[in-house]
């Protein structure tokens, strides 16, 4: 934990709790190393088992890196969010509604291509996303290589490449999140493109709905789970459009928790 | 799919001609149009030399979960780790034991000293310094050595696999193949086990595995099954073989939790809780090499530790209500003497003493004080004496009247009483139902009575 010693800008003296602090929600399969990283990042070192389906309930930690506090919230691990478990509902609703500032998606490196699955999921709700490449250390053992720029180029995303075990990676990927942050990183996220039929009906669908939606949802995203007939998403939509609660009551939690 | 009845949502009826009414092929087209996305872009950024899976883990993998050596192995494991505490944590006990009564002696004098009133002086040290000094000693070199054993499978991989192998006896039992990853928390913790069940999401496979989970038997409980039975199991061959018995008497006991966990899964899954196990896929994570010097600080400090001041905590207002229980008259006999009294017919129907009863009964709040609050009772019963080693321990309770047999039901009832406060207390927080709670510490008491009774009476029989 760093104190804050340099002076507060013009923006953050109005507002020097809600200015510095963000939320980052942590992603990933199961067994990917997702709470290594957490505990790494946060010191929070609590030992971590080696088998799916240990973090059952989200946990947090904080963290403050160059002058911005991150509070980061360990999901539970997911293999997709088609909310067909109560985990993947857990992940997918707190990176629709609870809006962490980033999203940081552990991939494991020796089967990057499941992992990519959730990825690009994520990527059609928030496109405020960075991928965190780990267990590189596995995989140069099993003489698997990952290009971690042509994965940042395809995705149009920053990509990290990280072996959290030891610590390699993880000072990149701190400064990645703080340029993120900070503006400094151009993103053009890689949208799925589905078959021409089942673009056209999502379209139409959005067109629809988007006038109805609030402005922070992905209405593409909102047409895709209508199509799917998945309503319920649309019933959460309506709970959460007037206030901006759980953004708000997280953010305040936050600001609770820093000296 | 959720029907719209939200007045709110009036946009819905709009939309909903529009929409395509085959749902399931378009959640396939969905998926397979991410997955494909997946493939190509694999297939531009990953470079592999040889396929993933091969070699030594594939044929570790084939060898662990073979139909055959599976079992053998995880047996074979388990009673290795239980050996290696059995064996490790006798010296080390004795030395703390010595320590903290000596310690224990300088307490006195200096009380006597200080000329402390009699009451003051038996509540402080008789009863909460005493409790203290057998927890720490008695507890803390087995812990010390089975927690980062335990954690060290848990780091290499092996307890998916553990779960791989039980799979099948699982979906026998109707249960659902996860519940094996929330026995196997529950061995450490049965607290945490309950918590961990959140990974089962059918609620009637989760209750199961929620019900049962006390049959796995916690830190706190493991001590007191490891002392009884190095000091009654362990004695009934010569000394060579001593700890092998000893080990194989607390695998034995483990082995009946995990067979009365399927029994009772289902039994469960047969009448109260009726249904078809789902299916899931369990994906075996790779053998990584363990963090040797992560895994002995962490699980010292995280387990051993946590676990210690926890039974601290508790063991010492429950040794001075115990030494106030046993201080304070009622006419002619104390409180403790006139409960003991009242639970001692039943106790010895099961095997057992009153003095047992009231221990597992005052040990509700944490079983690792079940066996200090049973040595207080003796002790505060009549004969003091100086308990600096097993072997002292082992006269107090042959003193009153233990044999094997007692010892085996303690062990046995043990396994199977209700859990501890905490566990239902967090029972009653997953499954929000004072119902579900209570049969929770009823079925393993009612199922912990009848087999103490029929092996008592069972014994008594043959050896008459």
């Amino acid at each position: 934990m760093t104190i804050n010693t340099t002076p507060l800008s013009e923006s953050t003296k109005n507002n020097p709790d809600k200015q510095n602090n963000f939320v980052i929600a942590l992603a990933g399969n199961p067994n990917v190393g997702k709470s290594t990283v957490f505990n790494r990042l946060t010191g929070l070192k609590q030992h971590t088992g080696n088998w799916p389906g240990k973090t059952v309930i989200k946990a947090e930690g904080t963290f403050s890196h160059r002058n911005r506090h991150y509070t980061l919230v360990d999901l539970p691990g997911t293999y997709s969010l088609h909310t067909s478990s109560s985990d993947e509902e857990v992940a997918r609703d707190f990176i629709c509604f609870s809006r962490p500032d980033i999203t940081l998606v552990v991939c494991d490196a020796t089967c990057l291509e499941r992992n990519l699955n959730l990825v690009l999921q994520i990527l059609e709700i928030t496109s405020r996303v960075v991928v965190c490449v780990n267990l590189l250390d596995e995989a140069e053992r099993k003489g698997i290589q990952v290009d971690i720029a042509m994965l940042a180029r395809q995705l149009g995303i920053p990509a990290v490449g990280t072996a959290a075990r030891s610590g390699r990676g993880l000072e990149s990927l701190i400064n990645v999140l703080d340029d993120m942050l900070a503006g400094k990183v151009a993103i053009r996220p890689r949208q799925l493109v589905y078959d021409p039929e089942l673009e056209r009906s999502i379209n139409k669908i959005e067109k629809r709905l988007a006038p109805y939606l609030p402005t922070w949802i992905n209405s593409r995203w909102v047409a895709l789970r209508v199509l799917e007939r998945d309503f319920s998403i649309l019933e959460h939509i309506s709970n959460h459009k007037n206030n901006d609660f759980p953004r708000q009551v997280l953010k305040e939690e936050v600001a609770l928790c820093l000296p | 799919m959720s029907t719209i009845n939200n007045p709110g949502l009036s946009v819905l009826q709009e939309i909903e001609p529009l929409l395509p009414t085959n749902t399931a092929n378009i959640k396939d087209r969905i998926v397979s149009g991410i997955y494909q996305q997946a493939e190509s872009i694999s297939a531009q950024v990953v470079k592999s030399k040889n396929s993933q899976y091969t070699g030594l883990e594939a044929r570790l993998d084939n060898i662990l979960t073979s139909r055959w050596l599976g079992f053998p192995i995880m047996l074979l494991l388990l009673t290795l780790i239980l050996w290696i505490t059995i064996t490790g944590a006798n010296y080390p006990s004795q030395l703390l034991a010595t320590g903290l009564f000596w310690l224990e002696e300088q307490l006195t004098a200096l009380f006597l000293a200080v000329n402390a009133p009699a009451w003051l002086t038996g509540l402080l040290i008789q009863g909460m310094y005493r409790s203290l000094a057998w927890v720490v000693s008695v507890m803390l070199p087995p812990m010390a050595i089975f927690f980062p054993l335990f954690t060290l499978l848990e780091d290499l991989g092996y307890l998916p696999r553990v779960a791989f192998n039980m799979d099948k006896l699982f979906c026998r039992a109707g249960a659902h193949g996860k519940q094996c990853l929330t026995m196997c928390m529950g061995f450490g913790c049965n607290a945490a086990g309950v918590i961990s069940c959140r990974i089962i999401d059918s609620p009637r496979e989760r209750l199961i595995a929620i019900l049962t989970n006390t049959f796995s038997i916690c830190n706190g409980r493991f001590p007191t099954l490891i002392a009884l039975s190095t000091i009654f199991m362990g004695t009934l061959v010569s000394q060579a073989y001593s700890s092998v018995l000893a080990t194989l008497a607390v695998v034995a006991i483990i082995m009946t939790g995990i067979a009365t966990t399927l029994l009772v899964s289902s039994l469960l899954s047969r009448t109260l809780l009726r249904g078809i196990p789902s299916f899931f896929v369990l994906e075996l994570p790779p053998f990584r090499r363990p963090q040797l010097g992560q895994i002995l600080i962490r699980s010292l400090l995280d387990r051993t530790l946590f676990v210690l001041w926890r039974a601290v905590v508790i063991a010492a207002p429950a040794g001075a209500l115990t030494w106030i229980l046993a201080n304070s008259f009622l006419g002619e006999t104390t409180v403790f003497a006139l409960i003991v009294g009242w639970l001692n017919p039943l106790g010895q129907l099961m095997g057992m003493d009153g003095v047992i009863l009231i221990a597992f009964l005052l040990g509700l709040p944490a079983n690792e004080i079940v066996l200090p609050i049973l040595i207080m009772g003796y002790i505060s019963a009549g004969s003091m004496l100086e308990l600096d080693s097993l072997n002292a321990l082992r006269i107090l309770l042959l003193d009153h009247g233990w044999t094997w047999i007692t010892a085996l039901c303690v062990m046995l009832f043990s396994l199977l009483h209700f859990p501890c406060g905490t566990t239902l207390y967090t029972i009653f927080k997953e499954t929000r139902s004072a119902r579900w709670t209570l049969l929770s510490a009823l079925l393993p008491l009612g199922l912990g009575i009848v087999v103490t009774l029929l092996i008592n009476q069972g014994t008594q029989i043959i050896m008459r």
